[in-house]
């Protein structure tokens, strides 16, 4: 199967001071050599703390910001230097879902004409059909035709969501990113607005990069995981896999702190020390080497290598073939969040029917 | 016990409402804004129907009538050629409010282009835009406006051309800080993420976003063009006699204060209270536009 997204060696350096003379004298290393693919329909997610890199990597995707470095191939294509109208006629193949359905929307402008201006910009629908065109837009997001004349301020958060899902969906895109796409969302509103994407992506065969911290939300909609830690991929694997064999003692600390429903549960927890490290200066060799209770004299000294350690599963760490193996989370298969969002879901299956 | 009825929550309103609409509702439910509206409609009124309300002809001289005081014929006295203050101030309402206005018109036609050149392309543009904007600003509003109009000759049209540009600056820096705070909004990210070219979206979305502080400020500005207006023409250099404007009507007045107070008052008091007006609803606007205001 070919690849509908290629990434190799992205890096975005963002200047964070300039000298007297308007030179840049010091970066932030928001992305570093970051690499993955991504097959049509299929979902990535981009996990890890604030500050990490993840939001910048789905821009750099978008070509919404320029990388410093780095390729990024869609379909094959090249469109790392793509300008103009060419970069504009790209937004037709790849949109984003914003994480704060409050900001995202044009105050000024009504649901209607927020969905019909992508139809308009890419000649998609002629004029006289786009109100209809929009109505099924509206539709296809579980809103009412009728809410096309509002603006957005009398909408909740989760339906200003769906306006944001139906604009991204409008020009009928290979690949959407959504940058933590339900953070901003209650938990109720979280099942619905997720399932709906869920469901979109089957039956339109999207591909979705789905950026995120709630690693329950991760699991529920994708097929593979990558962790980033300032700025660096540090594992990437299919979500069974990464869930019951983590390898990486990041990606450890990240699932052991995940809460089980189980007050007297005997686990295994990986509890992190200390600050993450400023992307300004980050840490010499592997930047996770200040924070890992494993590190050695040449974690210090050799920044690591993606190694692969079984089929689809990589992982950028010096000792992950001597690490003790990583005590499983105590609930296999139907851990906190899993039962959180089933019990959810199952709600919104009887509200959406009554409806 | 009782079980209770648990009313109905309130139905939304029947028609979609607009920003600006809402912003509307708020600005007619303050009472300074809604007296100054008023009293500007009524100016406005008076200017326009000038030929119509006003009893005499505001450049006949009347050779019996000479500094006559306010009387049942001369309700605001007559002027040193006999000539009727109420016609007076009334056709001079138009020269005011016409300077006031196609002056602060100017202004924004050059300020808005400029200042979202300015924001939006930022950089190396910005940067020299904003010097010249800055050397404009250092020197006092009037004192700008009264050069550039000595500078051009005197007469209305160049007055208003005066100030117009010499309030140019203030919109250019408005629109600029306005764009950027605008310009980092996520629904500008959107706009891009959909395909918008950079030129609509400083019209189509980032424009009607900044829309309300510059009917703010363009409303005060109005008032502070008005007061220009009858510096200039108090100084020979706006509106020429015999035609009549209120700025012009004072200096004539000055040299008869205490024979003819009456020839001061009543242009003084009408710009007293344009300014004070345009100042009430400007603040209104202000409030009505505020977005942290709910209703």
């Amino acid at each position: 199967m070919t690849n509908l997204l290629e990434v190799r060696d992205l890096t975005k350096h963002f200047t964070a001071r300039t000298n007297w003379f308007g030179r840049p004298v010091s970066f932030v290393n928001a992305v570093d050599d970051v690499s993955f693919d991504l097959k049509a329909g299929e979902t990535l997610s981009l996990v890890g703390e604030s500050g990490c890199g993840k939001s910048t990597t789905g821009r750099l995707l978008l070509r919404l910001i320029d990388p410093t470095a780095g390729s990024i191939r869609f379909e094959g294509r090249d469109i790392t230097q793509l300008t103009g109208t060419a970069l504009r006629d790209l937004r037709r193949e790849m949109q984003l879902v914003f994480q704060d359905p409050y900001a995202s929307l044009n105050p000024r402008m009504t649901v209607g004409d927020i969905l019909a201006e992508p139809l308009m910009l890419h000649g998609m629908v002629p004029a006289g059909q786009r109100k209809a065109r929009v109505e099924e837009l509206l539709g296809l997001v579980g809103l009412r035709a009728s809410h096309a004349r509002r603006y957005p301020h009398e909408f909740s958060g989760g339906q200003r969501q769906r306006v944001g899902i139906a604009r991204a969906l409008a020009v009928e895109p290979r690949l959407i990113v959504c940058d933590e796409a339900v953070s901003a969302l209650d938990v109720s509103v979280q099942a619905q607005v997720l399932n709906l994407l869920k469901d979109l992506q089957a039956r339109l065969g999207i591909a979705m990069v789905f950026i995120a911290h709630d690693l329950a939300v991760v699991r529920h909609i994708s097929q593979r995981i990558a962790v980033m830690y300032l700025g660096n991929i540090v594992e990437i694997a299919p979500t069974a896999e990464l869930f019951t064999r983590p390898q990486h003692p990041y990606t450890r600390a990240l699932l052991s702190a995940i809460p089980v429903p189980q007050p007297k549960a005997a686990r295994q927890r990986m509890i992190l020390t200390g600050d993450v490290p400023s992307p300004i200066n980050p840490p010499s060799g592997c930047r996770f080497h200040t924070r890992c209770p494993f590190a050695t004299d040449l974690c210090k000294q050799t920044a690591p290598a993606m190694e692969t350690t079984s089929q689809g599963h990589s992982v950028a760490c010096h000792h992950w073939r001597e690490l003790p193996v990583a005590a499983p989370l105590p609930v296999e298969g139907d851990s906190a969040g899993a039962a959180r969002l089933a019990r959810l879901q199952a709600r919104f299956t009887e509200t959406a029917s009554q409806s | 016990m009782s079980e209770a009825v648990i009313p109905a929550p309130a139905a939304k309103p029947a028609t979609e409402q607009s920003p600006a609409r809402r912003a509307l509702r708020r600005l007619f439910r303050r009472k300074g804004a809604v007296v100054g509206l008023v009293v500007v409609l009524v100016f406005v009124g008076m200017a326009l129907l000038a030929d119509v309300i006003s009893p005499y002809d505001p450049i006949a001289a009347d050779w019996g009538a000479l500094r006559g005081e306010p009387s049942a014929e001369h309700l605001f006295g007559s002027d040193e050629l006999g000539r009727d203050v109420l016609s007076r101030v009334i056709h001079g309402a138009s020269a005011s409010l016409f300077a006031g206005v196609i002056s602060v018109l100017l202004a924004l036609l050059i300020g808005i282009p400029v200042g979202l050149l300015s924001g939006y392309a930022g950089g190396l543009v910005d940067g020299v835009i904003m010097r010249f904007t800055d050397a404009m600003l250092a020197v006092p509003f009037l004192i700008l406006a009264i050069a550039m109009a000595a500078f051009l000759g005197p007469s209305l049209t160049n007055a208003m051309i005066a100030i117009g540009i010499a309030a140019a600056p203030i919109f250019v820096r408005l629109t600029r800080a306005q764009v950027q705070a605008v310009k980092v909004e996520d629904y500008i990210e959107a706009a891009h993420a959909v395909g918008n070219s950079p030129l609509r979206i400083a019209l189509r979305h980032i424009l009607p976003n900044i829309w309300p502080a510059l009917m703010v400020q363009s409303t005060l500005t109005i008032a502070s063009a008005i007061i220009a207006e009858a510096s200039l023409s108090f100084l020979g250099l706006g509106q020429q006699p015999p035609e009549p404007s209120w700025g012009s009507m004072l200096n004539t007045a000055k040299d008869y204060m205490s024979e003819a107070p009456w020839m001061a008052v009543w242009p003084g008091l009408s710009i007293f209270l344009v300014v004070l007006c345009f100042n009430l609803l400007g603040d209104g606007l202000r409030d009505a536009f505020d977005p942290r205001h709910r209703d």
